[in-house]
This record gives C-alpha cells, structure tokens and sequence, in this order.
C-alpha cells in the first residue's frame, strides 16, 4: 500500500482541524466520538508525512499552482515534520485526556467539554499551518489563529483569575502580533516579497530598515513565546488554566511561537544574527532560565511550578542564538528542534498529571499532594519521567537535544554559554527534585473517599513522557537532512 | 518646500501608533486598552498601504494584506469584548 502523497497529507492536516472545529461548533452536541476521530486521523496523516519526509525530503506545495511571489507556498521541511509530528502526539493525548477529564462534571463545568474539543481543534489548524508557511504573512495569519483558540482555552475556566489571566494573554498576544505585522510591512516596504527564500536572498543586512523590521518580527514573536521580559502573561495563564489547556498551551502554542524564531533567525535573517544580535538573544535566554527557575523553586501550588518551568525552559533554548552566530549552524538548529519536542511531550506529560494529582488531592497545593499510592502512582511515575526528560538526563529526548549544543559549545570554548546551560540544568532538578522531595516523602492522605481516576486521566500522561524519555536513543546525533532554510550566507 | 510623496501618510502613521502604544501602557480601563490596540493596529495598516504605493503604480498585495489584517482585527476584537463582559459580569 502506497501512502498519500505529501501535498496531499499537508491539505489534510490544515484543513481538516479548522473544517471539524467549525462542524462540531455548529452541531453544539457533544459527539465524543467524532472529535476523537479527527484527532486519531490527524495523528495518523503526521505519521504518514513523517514517514514520507524520511523517504522523499524536504517538499514544496505550491497552493492552486500558483507560483510565487503572486501564490502561496507551503514548505515541508525537517524540523516542522518533527513540530507536526508532536503536535499530533501531544494533540491526541489532550483530546483523550480532555474527553475523560470534562466527564461528568455538573453545571457549567459539564459545557466546557463541548467547547473544548472545538477550540483545541482550531489551536490545531492554526499550528500545522504554522508549521508549514514559508511566507511572512502567512505565519501572521496561522499566528492569530493559535492565539485567539488559545486564549478562549485558558478563559474555559470560569473562574474570575483565569478570566484574568486570560485577558492579560490576549492583550499580550495582540501587542505581539501588531509588532510583528509592524515588522512585516517595514520589510516588505523594502524588498516587496513576503516569501522566505525570495526574502533571504534580498535581504541587505546592513540596510537600517531591514534591521528595524527584523527587530519589530522578534519582538513580536518574543512576547508570543513569553519570553523574559515579555513573559510576565504565561505563569498566569497556563497556570490557572484548566489542565488540558495548560498541557497544550505550554507544551505547544508557546514552542510554536519560539520556532518561528528559529526559522527566521536560521533562515532569511541569517546573515544578520551577528555577535551583537545572538549575544543579546542569548542574555535574554539566561535571564529567563534564571528568573523562571528561581520562581519555579518558590512557588506553593503545583501548575505555577510547572507554568514557571516553562519560562525558564524557554530561557534555556534560547542559548541556541549564540551559539549559531560563527560556525555551523545545522547541529544547533537540529539542536533546537528537539529541545522544542521534548520540551512539548515532557511538559505536556507533566501538566497532564499535574491535573491529574490535583482531581487526586483535591488541593494544588505541593505540600498537600498525595503521595504515591493507588492510582495517583502512575501519574507519579509520568511526573518523574518528564522530570528526567526536562532535566536532560541520558537516554531522554532533553538528554540527545542538549548534548548536540553542549557539543557545540564545547568547540567554540563558549565557556560563559556552557556555564548557563549547566546552571539552567541544576535549577531544573533542584525544582523538580524539590517538588517530588515535598511530595514523596511527606505525602497527605487526600480526601475521603478517593476521587476516581479513570485511565484516560493517567494513560495519556503516561505515554507521553514514554515517548519523551524513549526517543532520545532514536534521536541522538539526529540530523536535519536538506533543511532548506539553513543558509550560512543569504544567497550562496 | 515639497515634502517627498507619501511623508504624510508615513507620520500620521507613526503618530497613530505613538497614539496607541501609549493608551495601550497607561491606559487602566480594559475596554481604552482595546481601543489603543486598534488604534496602533491602524496605524500599521496605513503604514503598510503608503509603503506598497511605489512610484506611478499601485501595488495590490499590501491592499490585501490590510484587508486581512481587519477581519483579523475585527475577530480579535470581539473576542476581547465577550472577554471584558464576561469580567465584568463575575466582579465580586
């Protein structure tokens, strides 16, 4: 049996999410059988591209045929196969989770299932058309999209704080992306080209225009990724949102927004990431590792910790703009990608259990979780595997993802950069140690008689930081084969 | 003293940014801070039209650009609406 065919399977998987959502907003039922469907089809068309991507390469889809600079193009390419292949993993396992975690909740809780799968699925559509885009415009698009289905996720929670929170996220997301736009119109005002190839090999880096653009689509896309000082949104939002919605918030959306970085810094803003401009990118990243791990070890309620974590982990992946500013820059960019993917199976694992434990405990608070005994033991055992896969400890995903940059921070002698990552790597097991320490060893009885805990709220978590903690041995020494967008000097 | 075609445009752009950035940051009330977001947004539609107008010819992709760039606007907007009316209904 022969798959289908790459252009085929990138329509299916923008359309099809964005086509269901609008379907099951309409019927306004609650058909749980439908909305798992889609996402079982969805994940099966990210497996088959991945599959097609490992045999045929890198592909371009030109939408209606029509060529640039006047049609659209989709680019598939190596590192966004391997962001849409995550997010059908993490896409799925939310689904299930969700399905089983809005179950026979009484009053207005009980809707929020009905509305959950819906505006997961638009998240959904927004992200593989990100993943996908080649062009400026495009991205801003996909970027709204993403934002605006994330953003009625974390208001799902009817509570005043993640109302709150929820509004602080869309203000925050809309300065975003009015900056970015700002960005974009500075840059096509000069070059009159929207497209990433057409782009890097326009771009004048010296041109003080270009160079405003450039800063205004960072900045933009910095308060996206919640990026210190930008990050003051995040712990809010996913934090107080339902745990579902925190999983793929943090494990997706925000990651999204951090590989259109990677994506324009490594491709048609190359040649600007001079020392000057990764320096800075990289002292932004160590002010986030520091600032997010520290609160991380502060907080008393167990999703703040995790939403923390976020911060700091993001801080960390941002250590890759140094690194790629003289040397080769494939291994940090394949370095970057996977830390993007572990980073969203390993968190989303542990915002998923977090939820789970907190049903468990019936309190967020880290000193009254109970501890690990009966059912809450496998959600123990997800929390402990993600935490050695944040933490980077050998054979996980994190382990295979930093080796490739400390490797590469070895080579340069970036004593300073390496001395980062490895403080960055403590704080995360100081805080994850910490939290299991709390937990473990001085457990609370939790409520009287146990909430039930049905599989769909312990297997997905589960397996998610499995496939964190296994796919390290696949990927280790893992390559970019024919990424098109890497290009060490615009136009050669 | 002629100013080069288009300078208009260009600053009134900027000080429709100026305008919403700064309502954006001091503005308290939710619903001022909206309205700031469109007005800077607006100004960065006007500073996409002006820059696509090169010379004799117009070109059309700005034009579509900021035709999306409303619907997006448009959307986002309602959504901060239900959001603030929400707020206001749970205000203990």
């Amino acid at each position: 049996m022969s798959l289908p065919s790459t252009a085929m399977l990138v329509v299916i998987l923008v359309t099809l999410p964005l086509a269901a959502a609008t379907l099951l907003f309409a019927s306004g039922r609650q058909p749980r059988t439908l909305t798992l469907a889609a996402a079982l089809l969805l994940t099966f068309a990210a497996l088959a591209l991945g599959f097609n991507v490992h045999l045929e390469g890198v592909s371009v889809h030109r939408i209606g045929g029509w060529a640039a600079p006047l049609g659209i193009h989709w680019q598939v390419t190596p590192s966004g196969t391997v962001m849409l292949l995550v997010t059908a993993l993490v896409g799925l396992a939310g689904a299930v989770y969700g399905a089983g975690y809005f179950l026979h909740r009484p009053g207005p809780e009980g809707r929020m299932a009905r509305v959950f799968m819906p505006l997961w699925l638009f998240a959904w559509g927004g992200l593989n058309a990100l993943f996908v885009a080649a062009d400026l415009f495009n991205l801003y698009v996909a970027l709204e999209v993403m934002t605006l289905a994330s953003v009625a996720l974390v208001a799902l929670s009817a509570r005043r704080m993640a109302l709150q929170a929820a509004m602080r996220y869309l203000l925050a997301g809309l300065f975003g992306s009015m900056i970015y736009l700002l960005g974009v119109a500075l840059l096509y005002g000069q070059y009159g080209v929207l497209d990433f190839d057409a782009l890097a090999a326009m771009l004048d880096v010296e041109d003080a225009g270009s160079r405003a653009g450039a800063v205004a689509l960072t900045v933009g896309l910095l308060a996206k990724a919640a990026i210190f000082p930008l990050h003051f949104w995040l712990p809010g939002a996913h934090g107080r949102a339902e745990p579902p919605v925190s999983a793929l918030l943090s494990g997706l959306v925000v990651a999204a927004a951090f590989y259109l970085l990677l994506r324009l810094w490594f491709g048609p803003l190359a040649g600007m990431l001079t020392f000057g401009a990764g320096t800075l990118l990289g002292v932004l990243g160590a002010g986030a590792l520091l600032w997010g791990g520290v609160l991380a070890l502060l907080q008393r309620r167990l999703k703040m910790l995790v939403a923390y974590s976020t911060v700091s982990q993001f801080g960390f992946a941002m250590l890759v703009f140094p690194l790629a500013i003289s040397g080769n820059r494939e291994p940090v960019l394949a370095g970057g990608t996977l830390l993007l993917a572990n980073h969203a199976l390993a968190k989303a694992a542990l915002f998923l259990a977090a939820g789970t434990l907190v049903r468990a405990s019936g309190s967020e608070r880290i000193g009254q979780l109970v501890g690990f005994s009966g059912r809450a033991r496998w959600a123990w055992l997800a929390v402990i595997l993600a935490s050695a896969a944040l933490i980077g400890l050998p054979p996980t995903l994190g382990f295979s993802a930093k080796w490739l940059l400390l490797q590469t921070a070895v080579s340069q002698g970036a004593w300073w950069w390496l001395g980062i990552m490895l403080a960055g790597t403590l704080l995360t097991f100081a805080y994850l140690g910490r939290l299991l320490e709390l937990a473990l060893l001085d457990p609370a009885p939790g409520p009287s008689p146990p909430p039930v805990l049905t599989p769909a709220l312990l297997v997905p978590a589960l397996l998610l930081a499995l496939l964190a903690c296994a796919s390290g041995v696949w990927a280790f020494d893992f390559e970019l084969d024919g990424e098109t967008f890497v290009r060490l000097e615009p136009g050669s | 003293m002629s100013l080069p075609p288009g300078t208009l445009f260009l600053l009134a752009s900027a000080l429709l940014f100026a305008i919403g950035a700064h309502g954006l940051v001091t503005c308290r009330h939710l619903l001022r801070k909206v309205l700031a977001l469109n007005v800077a947004t607006t100004g960065v539609f006007l500073l996409l039209v002006t820059l696509g107008r090169s010379g004799t010819a117009v070109d059309p992709v700005p034009h579509a650009m900021v035709l999306t760039g409303i619907v997006v606007a448009l959307s986002t907007t309602a959504v901060a609406l239900g959001l603030i009316v929400r707020l206001e209904r749970r205000r203990p």
